[in-house]
C-alpha cells in the first residue's frame, strides 16, 4: 500500500472516529496490516481480519475466553457482516471497544448480548449466555436450576416493563442505575488492565510516525 | 457431650469424641451454613475402643456415617456412606460392640441408681437438673435413650423458641448464654470428679456411677439436642423472613459463580434494604461477609466494587464492623486503597471509615499502613483542588480526597493514630483540603481536624499551617454540620492565646455570636458556646462580644438548656465577667439568678464554672447583694462537701469575694452551721488547688476575729504550718496571706514559731513570684512581733542576707520589709544573738521590694497596727 493512500485512509478515519487522534489511528491501522499481512490489495477481495484471527486478538490481547461472547464480540466488529473485519470497522470498533462513552458501550454490549438480533435479550438467549457461570455441583439434582435461578434474579433486576425480556431501555435503565451491570451477561469489554497494557503497547513511539 | 465418658478406662464407652470444628455458629449448629440448610448440624470424631475413628455427621434426618475428614484439608467428605440411624447412641451401639456393651453396663447402673440420684443432686444443679427429673419421673421404667430424648426435647423446645425470632439474635443469644452456663460450671467441676480411680469400695462406686450418669444425662441430653433441633429449626425456617433465604441463596452464586454470575448476584444483594438488620445479619450467617472479603482479594474490579458497596452498606451495623475485622477484612481494604481504579479507592476509604469506629479496627488499620495510603489519598483532592481553578477538575479526584478525610476522621478517635497521620504528613493536606469549596469535602476535613486538635502537637501544626484562617471562613457556610465541627475545632485550639487573637481577626467573633441566636440544634450550641467560652478567655474578645450582644444572649441560654451547653455558657459568662461592664451587664440581664440556681447541679464540670461565674459576679457589691439574698454563699458553701477537688477549689475561690463583698460578712460565714470546721478540714487535701483557695478563703474568713477565734480553736495554725513547706508559688503567696491574717489572734503568732512555719517562709523570698513576696513579707512582719520568730527569721534571713538584697535591687524600699527586720535587728541585739547586727542596718538602705506598689494599702493598714 503506498504512503499516499495511507495518508488519505488515515485521514478519512480520523474524522470519522472522534476517541482517538491521528496519531492513534495511525498506530492502529499499522497494527491492523501487520496483522492481516502484507496482502496487495486485489479488486474484489475483502482485506480484514476474519472470524478466527480476530477471535485470537480478543483471546491473546484482551483475555476474553468466552467462544460465544468472542463470537458475538466479532459480530459486533463486522458491521457488514461480510464474515471479515475491515479496516474502517476495526478502527470504530476498538473506538468504542477502548475509548467509548457509557452511551455508545451500552449500545455495544447490548447488542452483543442480543444473540439473535431481535432487539431484546430474552431468557433463553440469558440462559445460554449464563450457562458456565456457576460452578457445577454434584449435588445437585438439576445442574441448571442455579442458572435458571439467576435469569430470574437478573430479570427480576433489569426488566423495568415486566415482559420477561428485556429490551434496550430496560437494559439502559438498569446499567444507569448500576454501572456493574454493563457487562451483565459476560464480559465482552477488555479488563481495564489488558486495555492500559494494549494502549501502551500499540501507542508508545510517538516519534516514529510524528512526520507522517 | 460423650467426652467426659470416653477413655482409656475400662467403664468408659468411647475412646474419645470431639467435633470436628469448634466453631459454633449462634443458631448452635456447627456445620457450615451450606451444609445447614440440608438439615446437617455438626460432624463429630467418635473413636470407639473397637473400631477405627468414625466421622459422622448429626443432622436433622439422623446420624450417618459420612466420607471422613481428609487430613490435609481438614475438609469434610460430606456423601452419606451409611445407613441414618436415629440418634448417635444408637449408630454407636451399631457400629462398635464395645461400646453397645459398656453403654448397657451404664444403662443399667442408672436405672439402680435413679431413685439415689434425685436427692444426690447437689442443689446449685438443682436448676439444670429440673429438666431431667421431670424427664425421668414422667417416663418412669423407660429407658435410658427415651431419657435422654425427652430430655432433649423438654429442652430444646425452651432452647428454640426464641430462635423461631432471627430479629431478635441478640436476646437470643444472651438467652443461650444463660442456658450454657450451668452447664459449663459442670464442665469446670468435671476434673475434680475424675481423678485416677482408686479401689471403689461399694459406697464410692455408687456414688462415682451415679455422678457419671447424671452427666451422661446431662451430656447427652445436648447430643440429642443436636438430634431434634433441626426438626426445631425446620419449624423455625418459617419464620425466617424471606430474605433470608433469598440471601442464602445468591452468597451461593457468590462462592459457587464466574465473574458474570458474581456481579449479578452483589448487585442483587444490592438491592436488599442493606440498612435493614435482618439482611445485614443474614448476609453474615450465611457465610457472605467471608465471601464478601474474599472477592477484595482477586482481581476483578467490578466484584470488588459490588463487594465493596455492600460492605459499606453493613457496615453500618456495629457487630458486623467487629466481624468484619475478626474475619481479617482490613487489611484487605486497606491494599485496596492502592488500586488505581478512583472508585475503588472511594469505597474502600468509605468502608474503612465505618469500621474504623471502634478502638481494634481503628488499631489494625495504622498497623496494616492504612493511614499512610488514606493521607496519600488526600493527595488526589490535592491536584483536583488546584484544577478546580482552572475549572478542569475530576469530581472523582475530589470524591477519593473526601473517602480519605472520611476515613481518617474515622481513625483520627484514637491518640496513637492521631500521631500517624501527622507523621504522614496529613496536616499541610487537610489545611489545604479546608481551602477548597465542597461541603461534602469540609466536613470530614474539619473533622478530623477537631479530634485532632485535642493534641499540642495539633495545635500548633494548626496555627502554622493557618488553618484558624479557613476554620472562620467556613464558619460561614450555611451547613449546620460544618458549622458545629468548625466551632469545635476552634473550641479545642482557643486553648491558645494566639489563636483566639487569630480567631477575632479573622472576624470570627461576630459570627459565633450571631450563630448563638440559633438554639435549635442543641449540638451545635454547644460547640458555639464552646468556641466563645475559650475564645473569651481574652479580654480583648469579651470586649467584641459585648459589642455583639453576645453577653445578653448567652444569659438568656442559661435556661433549658442541655448540660453540654450550659457548661460552655457559665464558663463563658465566667471569663465575660471578669470585666466590670459585664459584670453589670449580666446583673441588668438578670443572669445572676439562673446561675445561682446552677449551684445545686451534679454536673462536675458544669459546677466548676458556675462557681467561677458567681465568684466573679460577686466582686461587684451590688450583684452580691442579689448572690446573698439567693442563698448563694450558703449553696457555694456547701459545694465545698463535693467529691471533685476541682469543684471543691472553684467554690472555696468563689467564697473569696463573696466574704469580701458582703456587709456583715462575718455573721453570715458563722451562720454556716459545722462550715468554719469543714473549711479549716480543707487543708488536710493533698490537691494544691484546694489548698490554694483554702487558703484565700481562711484569710477572708480570718478579717473577722470571732471567726478567727473559732477557727483557731478548729486547730488552723498547725495545719497551715504543715504547709509550710511547699514549692508552689500559688499555695505559698495564699498560705502566706493566711498566716499573716491568722496572727492576729491570741498566741497565734508564737503558735506558728513553735509549729516551725517561720523558717519556711523566710526561704519564700527566694520565690520569682512578686505576689509571693508580699505575701510572705507581710507575714513576717506579723510573725516578727515574737521575740523567737525574730531570731529564726535573722538567723534564717541573715544567712541569705546577700540574696535578699540582690532580690530587692531595683525596687522601692518596702516600708514592710524594713520594720520587719529593724525589729528583728532590735531583738536579736539584745537576746545577744545577733552576729550581724552591724551589717543589717547597714544593708537596710538597699532593701528593697518588688511591690511596695502593691502593698501600699498593707502597708497603710500595718502602720495603723
Amino acid at each position: 500500500m503506498n504512503r499516499k493512500k495511507l495518508q488519505k485512509l488515515t485521514d478519512t478515519l480520523t474524522k470519522n472516529c472522534k476517541h482517538f487522534n491521528k496519531f492513534e489511528v495511525q498506530c492502529l491501522i499499522n497494527l491492523f496490516y501487520n496483522m492481516v499481512g502484507d496482502v496487495t490489495e486485489r479488486q474484489g477481495m475483502v482485506t480484514g481480519l476474519d472470524r478466527n484471527a480476530f477471535r485470537n486478538i480478543l483471546h491473546m490481547t484482551f483475555g476474553m475466553t468466552d467462544d460465544m461472547i468472542m463470537d458475538r464480540v466479532f459480530r459486533g466488529f463486522d458491521k457488514d457482516n461480510d464474515g471479515c473485519v475491515n479496516v474502517s470497522e476495526w478502527i470504530s470498533g476498538l473506538s468504542v471497544f477502548l475509548r467509548g462513552t457509557l452511551e455508545e458501550k451500552m449500545k455495544y454490549c447490548f447488542e452483543v448480548f442480543d444473540l439473535n438480533g431481535d432487539g431484546f435479550i430474552s431468557k433463553e438467549e440469558m440462559f445460554h449466555m449464563l450457562k458456565n457461570s456457576l460452578l457445577k455441583q454434584p449435588s445437585e439434582e438439576d445442574p441448571d436450576e442455579g442458572i435458571k435461578d439467576l435469569v430470574e434474579i437478573t430479570l427480576k433486576k433489569m426488566d423495568h416493563d415486566h415482559d420477561g425480556k428485556l429490551s434496550f431501555s430496560d437494559y439502559e435503565q438498569a446499567v444507569r442505575e448500576e454501572t456493574l451491570l454493563l457487562e451483565a451477561f459476560g464480559p465482552c469489554l477488555p479488563d481495564p488492565k489488558s486495555e492500559m497494557e494494549f494502549e501502551a503497547q500499540v501507542f508508545k513511539d510517538p516519534n516514529e510516525f510524528n512526520d507522517i | 457431650m460423650l467426652k467426659n465418658f470416653s477413655g482409656k478406662g475400662e467403664q468408659t464407652v468411647l475412646e474419645s469424641i470431639s467435633y470436628t470444628s469448634d466453631y459454633e455458629f449462634s443458631n448452635g449448629c456447627r456445620a457450615p451454613p451450606w451444609r445447614q440448610i440440608h438439615g446437617e448440624i455438626c460432624y463429630v470424631l467418635v473413636k470407639p475402643h473397637d473400631v477405627e475413628t468414625l466421622c459422622i455427621t448429626c443432622s436433622a434426618e439422623g446420624v450417618f456415617l459420612n466420607g471422613g475428614k481428609t487430613d490435609n484439608e481438614g475438609e469434610i467428605n460430606y456423601e452419606r456412606k451409611g445407613e441414618i440411624y436415629k440418634d448417635l447412641v444408637t449408630f454407636l451401639k451399631e457400629k462398635s460392640a464395645k461400646f453397645s456393651e459398656n453403654m448397657s453396663k451404664q444403662e443399667k447402673r442408672f436405672s439402680d441408681k435413679k431413685e439415689k440420684k434425685e436427692p444426690t443432686n447437689e442443689p446449685p444443679e438443682k436448676e439444670e437438673a429440673a429438666p431431667v427429673q421431670k424427664a425421668i419421673t414422667g417416663s418412669g421404667k423407660r429407658t435410658l435413650e427415651k431419657n435422654q430424648i425427652n430430655f432433649g426435647k423438654s429442652q430444646m423446645t425452651k432452647r428454640l423458641e426464641p430462635s423461631l425470632r432471627w430479629k431478635a439474635t441478640v436476646r437470643f443469644k444472651e438467652y443461650r448464654s444463660l442456658l450454657r452456663d450451668p452447664q459449663e460450671e459442670k464442665h469446670r467441676r468435671r476434673p475434680e470428679r475424675s481423678g485416677p480411680p482408686v479401689k471403689p469400695g461399694r459406697a464410692q462406686l455408687v456414688r462415682k456411677s451415679t455422678e457419671k450418669i447424671e452427666e451422661i444425662v446431662s451430656e447427652s441430653s445436648s447430643e440429642s439436642e443436636e438430634d431434634e433441633e433441626p426438626l426445631d429449626r425446620q419449624e423455625a425456617n418459617a419464620d425466617l423472613p424471606s430474605e433470608y433465604w433469598q440471601i442464602q441463596k445468591l452468597v451461593k452464586y457468590l462462592k459457587g459463580g464466574n465473574q458474570t454470575a458474581t456481579v449479578i448476584a452483589l448487585c442483587s444483594m444490592k438491592d436488599f434494604n442493606l440498612a435493614q438488620e435482618t439482611c445485614q445479619l443474614a448476609i453474615r450467617d450465611v457465610g457472605g461477609l467471608e465471601v464478601l472479603i474474599n472477592l477484595l482479594d482477586t482481581d476483578e474490579v467490578k466484584c470488588k466494587i459490588g463487594s465493596l458497596k455492600i460492605l459499606k452498606e453493613i457496615s453500618h451495623n456495629p457487630q458486623i464492623r467487629r466481624n468484619i475485622v475478626d474475619l481479617g477484612g482490613l487489611p484487605v481494604m486497606v491494599n485496596t486503597l492502592d488500586s488505581p481504579h478512583k472508585s475503588l479507592k472511594c469505597l474502600a476509604a468509605e468502608t474503612i471509615a465505618n469500621v474504623a469506629k471502634f478502638r481494634r479496627a481503628r488499631q489494625a488499620v495504622r498497623r496494616y499502613g492504612g493511614i499512610t495510603k488514606l493521607v496519600a489519598l488526600l493527595h488526589c483532592g490535592k491536584s483536583s483542588a488546584e484544577l478546580a481553578q482552572s475549572s478542569l477538575y475530576d469530581a472523582r479526584d475530589v470524591e477519593v480526597a473526601r473517602c480519605g478525610a472520611l476515613a481518617l476522621w474515622s481513625c483520627s478517635k484514637s491518640y496513637t493514630n492521631k500521631e500517624a497521620i501527622r507523621k504522614a504528613g496529613g496536616i499541610p493536606l487537610l489545611a489545604r483540603l479546608l481551602k477548597t469549596s465542597h461541603e461534602n469535602m469540609l466536613i470530614p476535613v474539619v473533622g478530623t481536624l477537631q479530634e485532632c486538635a485535642s493534641e499540642e502537637n495539633y495545635r500548633a501544626a494548626i496555627k502554622a499551617e493557618r488553618i484558624i484562617e479557613n476554620l472562620v471562613k467556613n464558619l460561614n457556610s450555611e451547613n449546620e454540620q460544618l458549622q458545629e465541627h468548625c466551632a469545635m475545632a476552634i473550641y479545642q485550639c482557643a486553648e491558645d492565646k494566639e489563636t483566639r487573637d487569630l480567631v477575632r481577626l479573622h472576624g470570627g467573633l461576630k459570627r459565633l455570636a450571631s450563630l448563638l441566636d440559633n438554639t435549635d440544634n442543641k449540638e451545635r450550641l454547644a460547640a458555639v458556646t464552646g468556641a466563645i467560652w475559650k475564645c473569651s478567655i481574652s479580654k480583648e474578645n469579651v470586649t467584641k462580644f459585648r459589642e455583639y450582644k453576645a453577653i445578653e444572649t448567652l444569659v438568656g441560654l442559661l435556661t433549658d438548656q442541655p448540660e453540654e451547653v450550659l457548661v460552655n455558657v457559665v464558663g463563658a459568662l465566667g471569663e465575660c465577667c471578669q470585666d466590670y461592664e459585664n459584670r453589670v451587664l449580666v446583673r441588668k440581664c438578670g443572669g445572676i439568678p439562673p446561675l445561682v440556681n446552677l449551684l445545686v447541679g451534679v454536673n462536675q464540670a458544669l459546677l466548676v464554672n458556675v462557681t467561677k461565674a458567681v465568684g466573679a459576679c460577686a466582686v461587684e457589691p451590688e450583684s452580691m447583694m442579689i448572690i446573698d439574698r439567693l442563698d448563694g454563699v450558703r449553696l457555694l458553701w456547701s459545694l465545698l462537701k463535693n467529691p471533685h477537688p476541682e469543684v471543691k477549689a472553684s467554690a472555696a475561690w468563689a467564697l473569696c469575694p463573696c466574704i469580701q463583698n458582703t456587709k456583715d460578712a462575718g455573721e453570715m460565714v458563722r451562720s454556716f452551721v459545722g462550715g468554719l470546721e469543714l473549711v479549716v478540714n480543707l487543708l488536710k487535701s493533698d490537691n494544691k488547688e484546694v489548698l490554694a483557695s483554702v487558703c484565700a478563703a481562711i484569710t477572708n474568713i480570718a478579717k473577722d476575729q470571732e471567726n478567727l477565734a473559732v477557727i483557731t480553736d478548729r486547730g488552723v495554725v498547725p495545719l497551715l504550718s504543715k504547709l509550710a513547706n511547699t514549692n508552689n508559688d500559688k499555695l505559698r503567696r495564699h498560705l502566706a496571706e493566711a498566716i499573716s491574717h491568722c496572727c492576729m489572734w491570741g498566741r497565734n503568732r508564737v503558735a506558728f514559731g513553735e509549729y516551725k512555719a517561720v523558717a519556711p517562709l523566710v526561704h519564700y523570698l527566694k520565690s520569682d513570684d512578686p505576689n509571693v513576696h508580699r505575701a510572705t513579707a507581710q507575714a513576717l512582719y506579723q510573725l516578727s512581733e515574737d521575740a523567737d520568730n525574730c531570731v529564726t527569721i535573722h538567723e534564717n534571713g541573715a544567712v541569705k542576707r546577700r540574696k535578699m538584697e540582690n532580690l530587692f535591687e531595683n525596687c522601692h524600699l518596702c516600708q514592710r520589709k524594713v520594720e520587719t527586720h529593724l525589729r528583728c535587728v532590735a531583738r536579736s541585739a539584745r537576746d545577744g544573738s545577733g552576729s550581724a547586727a552591724g551589717v543589717m542596718p547597714h544593708g537596710l538602705h538597699r532593701w528593697k521590694c518588688s511591690v511596695c506598689t502593691v502593698t501600699r494599702r498593707g502597708s497603710k493598714d500595718a502602720s495603723s497596727q
